[in-house]
């Protein structure tokens, strides 16, 4: 409970953990799911609502920040944010000002695994906003002006990031269990490989993320599925036919243990986790309804009641599952006074292992289904919500009935089944917990 | 609240840009042609009702508000409208401490709660028949809280940790925290709305159910039901389930303390190991939107928008593109507040460049605009993108909900929210010019510096 009301930052961390769960979604609600396959080859989920005269796009490529040679390290993620940076005879300026007169929106953000970019244009200048949006994606200027600005952004960003505890914790998590793989550095690079990135390191980069071989896309709103036929084809068309190979899969090289870093700071900020389940595991279902038991999103997690309801020893305490496309983790995180944060640890420790050695109550699976399932419609509540959850089932391999088979799916499981994943999943003999703070009373092993 | 994310990363300039962004939507948002989905009515317990209709989805948000937030707390208990909100978690005469969240839950919603200067918020997100249930819950913890010693010793260490997390985590927010305690010399405002940690650690029962008590009435509370509903619908369960509840006859009007004439600028140097990256951001003293008189509060707002909304604005045209002496820069405008609010103007310099020179371009950009005036090309865009937004918020009726709240808990009515976009679209260069001139007054300003200590060798 409690979002301190004029906390920007607050909303942005919920926005991010949402994509990173990302995982069952909703099934009972009254959508009408259009496959669109354009003449230039180029599938497309629609779901037309005309009520509101706008347009919601989704696009996602794969393979995202992971595409970075070994030693071009942050150079998609400032290929992306040079996106919006020009494109033809428009400088920057120049695009800025006309995205402004269309009072269009378009968003582009790198991941470990996509490039997502996300437009909003009204129906009546379509045409306009969509040229727009294809010149940046096929045809962007990369001028050097441009680079050297961009690039001065991102190293404030990593400036920024080193006294960040959250983000030391992950850089420290990811270095410790990713070995050589692409995840076991930030997407954004270090200061230095963002120092050395040239003009052609950029339009390589370019070349080999955006492609038509790996383009997902969804649209909610005031257009037909003719329309978006010719629209994509329009805006993607001129893209090559294949990018750059996608990298194999992650070692994780996390065994057990602690790992502190030290930082001057009052309170410690904790991730942990070990190995868990991929998107497409057969289990993968069962795995998402325990851990919205165990630490899910609610203030009724096994992991909130007994961290922080029965022992104040933390404003916030979650676990979620990470299905990365080369790698796949159950992880948690939790922040606690230096003082506290030993027997925090504690407690989550012994809360894993009674969860891998007991699973969950017959009454507590009964409650997640009854919740998951209720949450499920109240999930379509929009063109922007619709058209980001039918990209995300998308690029899980699921296909649009899973919208409406999802509930029975959830309904279907067993206590036993749920059990055996809880078992085979949690094991507090593997669990890595990264510490960052002045930690009193833990011992690094 | 959710988790922080654990691989994504988002530089603290884009939580800036996400500031300024979401205050622009902020101004937009509560206006837009939804009013013609926007129904009120009162009870006779003073009970406000506002219905917002969206038939698009078999969801419904409950949001009762309460025009009390941490600005109306008595001095010496800071943090305790806050400490309240999440002690009416822990259970009632009717209900066991963490039921109200569970059965929400069990009903397949979410639910959870705000505490902000000037108001406190507790909402639902359910199915739409559901509402029933939900009102029922929310207006037994209106009066019926019943707390044990366990309840309150655990939770007050809960928001020590939040505080912890929020605040004494983050140099930036300690910076903030002593800058707005220098820009309100009188007001409530300049009290953090977590509290002050020395006195968060004393608060008691008592404080609690005093504030509780004070402030918690019909008389004093807002009802905002947004999604698929109607109006009849919402004021027949609104009257079983809040209607039986007494207004309190002693409920004081809102007079807080306000601000003396400001007569001497403030500057702070706020220095902290771990800042990374160093900045200047200075507040001014500044109008808010009030009933009837929103004419300035709307040239403010497009000021901001014109100084520092993105790519284009002045402020980046000049030091982040034909200057280059900054990464970023904004301005910032919170027009919804019931009392004096701030505009603020940020820059975060490049690389090699001081605060010191950062400063003295950002006071030299800002006095070029006053002399070079407005661009009517770029207020045209602003008011065009201002008028789609209200387009584009029709998507997102929990915003809409939310704005109202907002306005209606800091003196504004109905009226004045649905008078927004006429007004701002009525908004003239000389307008804006004039806001300018008389908003960017030293003596009512805070410049602080964010910087590590090492840096302090100008």
């Amino acid at each position: 409970m409690t979002a301190l009301f004029n906390a920007p930052l607050v909303k942005t961390w919920a926005f991010a953990a949402a994509a990173l769960v990302m995982a069952a979604l909703p099934a009972r609600a009254e959508i009408e799911i259009q496959e669109v396959t354009t003449p230039g080859g180029i599938s497309a989920w629609l779901v037309e609502e005309p009520s509101i005269p706008f347009v919601a796009l989704e696009l996602r490529f794969k393979g995202g920040g992971s595409l970075d040679a070994p030693d071009k390290r942050g150079a998609t993620n400032l290929m992306v944010g040079l996106l919006e940076e020009g494109t033809g005879e428009m400088d920057a300026r120049a695009f800025a000002r006309e995205l402004e007169s269309l009072a269009a929106s378009f968003d582009y953000d790198t991941f470990d695994d996509t490039i997502s970019v996300s437009a909003k244009f009204l129906t009546d200048t379509t045409d306009a906003a969509m040229a727009l949006l294809r010149g940046s994606l096929v045809a962007p200027a990369f001028n050097q002006v441009a680079i050297d600005r961009v690039k001065a952004q991102v190293l404030s960003g990593l400036a920024s990031d080193l006294s960040d505890p959250d983000k030391i914790a992950g850089r420290t998590f990811d270095r410790l269990a990713f070995g050589d793989h692409p995840y076991a550095t930030s997407l954004d690079g270090t200061r230095d490989s963002v120092m050395a990135l040239s003009r052609e390191d950029i339009v390589a980069a370019h070349a080999a993320a955006f492609a038509r071989d790996r383009v997902y896309v969804s649209a909610v709103g005031d257009i037909s599925a003719e329309e978006l036929s010719a629209l994509l084809d329009e805006l993607l068309g001129d893209l090559p036919e294949t990018g750059a190979p996608l990298p194999g899969t992650a070692p994780f090289l996390l065994e057990g243990g602690l790992t502190v870093e030290p930082f001057d700071t009052p309170q410690s900020v904790v991730l942990f986790g070990h190995r868990g389940l991929e998107r497409d595991h057969p289990d993968f279902l069962a795995a998402y309804v325990i851990n919205e038991v165990f630490g899910g999103s609610g203030l009724t997690s096994r992991l909130m009641s007994e961290v922080r309801e029965k022992r104040g020893l933390t404003y916030g305490v979650y676990s979620y599952l990470v299905p990365k496309d080369h790698a796949a983790l159950v992880m948690g995180s939790v922040a606690s006074a230096n003082n506290r944060v030993a027997e925090t640890i504690a407690v989550i420790r012994e809360e894993w292992a009674k969860l891998g050695q007991d699973g969950l109550t017959a009454e507590e699976l009964a409650a997640a289904k009854t919740y998951l399932t209720g949450a499920y419609p109240l999930r379509f509540d929009g063109n922007g919500p619709i058209a980001n959850i039918l990209i995300g089932m998308q690029m899980d391999g699921l296909g649009p009935e899973y919208v409406t088979e999802r509930n029975a799916l959830v309904e279907a499981l067993t206590l036993d089944e749920v059990n055996r994943v809880a078992a085979e999943l949690y094991d507090p003999e593997a669990l890595h917990f990264v510490v960052v703070g002045q930690p009193e009373g833990l011992e690094t092993q | 609240m959710s988790a922080p994310p654990f691989d994504r990363l988002t530089p603290s300039l884009r939580a800036f840009a996400a500031g300024i962004a979401l205050l622009w939507a902020g101004a937009a948002l509560a206006q837009t042609s939804i009013e013609d989905q926007v129904t009120t009515a009162t009870l006779d317990n003073g009970l406000e009702v506002v219905v917002i209709e969206d038939h698009r989805a078999p969801v419904v948000v409950h949001m009762l508000w309460y025009r009390a937030g941490s600005a109306d707390e008595t001095p010496g208990v800071s943090g305790v409208a806050h400490f309240l909100e999440h002690l009416l978690f822990q259970g009632t005469k009717n209900m066991a401490p963490g039921e109200l969240s569970r059965v929400v839950a069990e009903n397949g919603g979410t639910d959870n709660a705000f505490t902000s200067y000037d108001q406190t918020g507790y909402y639902q997100r359910v199915a739409a028949d559901r509402l029933g249930l939900m009102m029922q819950m929310e207006a037994d913890r209106m009066v019926n809280l019943q707390l044990g010693p366990e309840e309150i010793r655990t939770e007050r260490e809960v928001i020590i940790e939040e505080r912890n997390m929020r605040t004494e985590n983050d140099p930036a927010a300690l910076m903030r925290e002593q800058a707005r305690a220098a820009q309100y010399l009188n007001h409530r405002y300049g009290v953090p709305i977590i509290g002050w940690r020395h006195e968060m650690v004393g608060l008691d029962l008592e404080a609690a159910l005093e504030y509780y008590q004070t402030n918690y009435a019909p008389n004093n509370a807002l009802l905002i039901v947004a999604g698929d509903v109607t109006p009849d619908e919402v004021l027949a369960l609104a009257k079983e389930h809040y209607g039986p509840i007494a207004a309190n006859p002693d409920l004081a009007p809102r007079d807080r303390p306000q601000e003396p004439p400001q007569t001497a600028p403030r500057r702070l140097v706020f220095e902290d190991p771990r800042v990374a990256q160093p900045y200047v951001i200075r507040t001014y003293l500044a109008p808010e939107r009030d009933p009837g008189a929103q004419e300035k509060a709307a040239a403010l707002m497009l000021l901001s928008e014109v100084l520092g909304g993105g790519q284009t604005s002045v402020l980046n045209e000049k030091l982040q593109f034909d200057q280059k002496l900054v990464v970023y820069a904004g301005a910032g405008y919170g027009g919804v507040s019931l009392d004096d609010t701030t505009f603020s103007l940020v820059v975060v310099p490049v690389e090699g460049v001081s605060l010191e020179a950062a400063e003295t371009a950002l006071d030299a950009a800002v006095a070029e605009f006053l002399e070079e005036g407005v661009d009517t090309e770029q207020l045209d865009r602003i008011k065009r993108q201002f008028e789609a937004s209200r387009i584009y918020a029709r998507d997102n009726v929990e915003r809409v909900a939310n704005q109202y709240g907002r306005a209606l808990t800091s003196g504004l009515t109905v009226e004045d929210v649905h008078a927004w976009p006429e007004i701002v679209a009525a908004v003239t260069e000389e307008d804006i010019l004039a806001a300018a001139r008389e908003v960017f007054d030293d003596k009512a300003s805070v410049t602080s510096w964010l910087m590590r200590p090492q840096e302090v060798t100008q």
